[in-house]
């Protein structure tokens, strides 16, 4: 729980341990990426087939729930669900701790899902159709959407935190009162967690952007808000 | 030094107080939740995947309510920001 373990100083900025640790993630996920796609045959095999799976999936889990705009989605929320993955699955890893676990980072990726909700919400309907929901079917209603709004990129950035946190707190607790061995089924747990985890944060995303998206739209008003 | 036996015993009793009954009510929620949702399936299997997409969401969301508390109760226990008005 040394959340703010400086390592080094650019200048007047400070680099913490998570700074580091997302670098590293994001350096193998490129390298890794680019090794693969250097050499694109036509008819996949090995690796490309494996990155090509997993750009699909997520393709279709996208277009399940915001049906025809995929392509657009896909970069913003495929990141995420890629770099969460990685980020949760790092504090498994000896000497590393997970940069999800520090509430800076999630409270950046959710201001990020907080920004790109009104990003393609605007780019889809425009300015004046996408504020207009807003006060849509009352006026009296725009203090409670806003706060919605903000409560939910809150939630968004607690839940993310407080799981991963909690998991490797509970892991190291454990450690302390019973011995070696004892925390590995509790960091089995932490794999299911991680997954699980960082699946929701992203379909959450998709389904705050659904929201911004449909906003003019409004044909299914009792799902673009659930918070 | 009186004071700060209480401080540590009422902190305490609040912490696990609030976490007993902070894991209890989402965990009500959530059973509901499930079985609901396992009604729901069981009387259209076909629509399994949106039911389990609405479920993990929802679930999400309850689950959240569990992790405030243990925030909160973490914040209590280790960076009781009362504590520096005890001790000055």
């Amino acid at each position: 729980m040394d959340e703010n373990a400086i390592v080094f100083h650019i200048g007047p900025l400070p680099i913490t341990e998570a700074v580091i640790t997302t670098w590293g993630i994001m350096a193998l996920l490129v390298l890794a990426c680019w090794r693969v796609t250097r050499r694109l045959k036509r008819s996949p095999d090995g690796w490309q087939n494996v990155l090509e799976g997993v750009v699909l999936t997520m393709q279709d889990a996208i277009e399940e729930i915001v049906p025809g705009r995929s392509q657009r989605l896909l970069p913003f929320v495929g990141s995420l669900w890629i770099y969460l993955v990685f980020a949760n699955l790092a504090g498994l890893v000896p000497g590393l701790h997970s940069p999800t676990g520090q509430l800076a980072v999630t409270s950046g990726l959710a201001i990020l899902v907080f920004l790109a909700t009104h990003w393609f919400g605007v780019r889809e309907s425009g300015w004046l159709p996408y504020l207009r929901h807003y006060v849509q079917p009352n006026p009296i209603l725009l203090p409670f959407n806003i706060i919605s709004e903000l409560s939910r990129t809150l939630a968004l950035a607690i839940r993310l935190f407080g799981n991963v946190m909690s998991l490797e707190m509970a892991a190291l607790l454990v450690l302390l009162v019973a011995g070696l061995l004892v925390p590995v089924p509790l960091l089995m747990l932490h794999v299911v967690e991680a997954l699980v985890q960082a699946y929701i944060f992203g379909v959450l995303a998709l389904v705050y952007i659904a929201g911004g998206l449909e906003s003019h739209t409004a044909t299914n008003p009792d799902q673009d808000n659930p918070s | 030094m009186k004071d700060l036996s209480l401080f540590a015993l009422f902190s305490t009793v609040g912490a696990l107080g609030a976490i007993a009954l902070g894991v209890m009510f989402p965990a009500l929620a959530m059973g509901r939740s499930i079985s609901k949702a396992l009604d729901a399936l069981a009387r259209q299997p076909e629509a399994e995947k949106s039911i389990l997409r609405a479920l993990f969401i929802g679930l999400a969301m309850v689950e959240s309510l569990a992790i405030y508390v243990l925030v909160i109760v973490l914040i209590v226990l280790f960076r009781n920001p009362l504590l520096a008005y005890l001790l000055k």
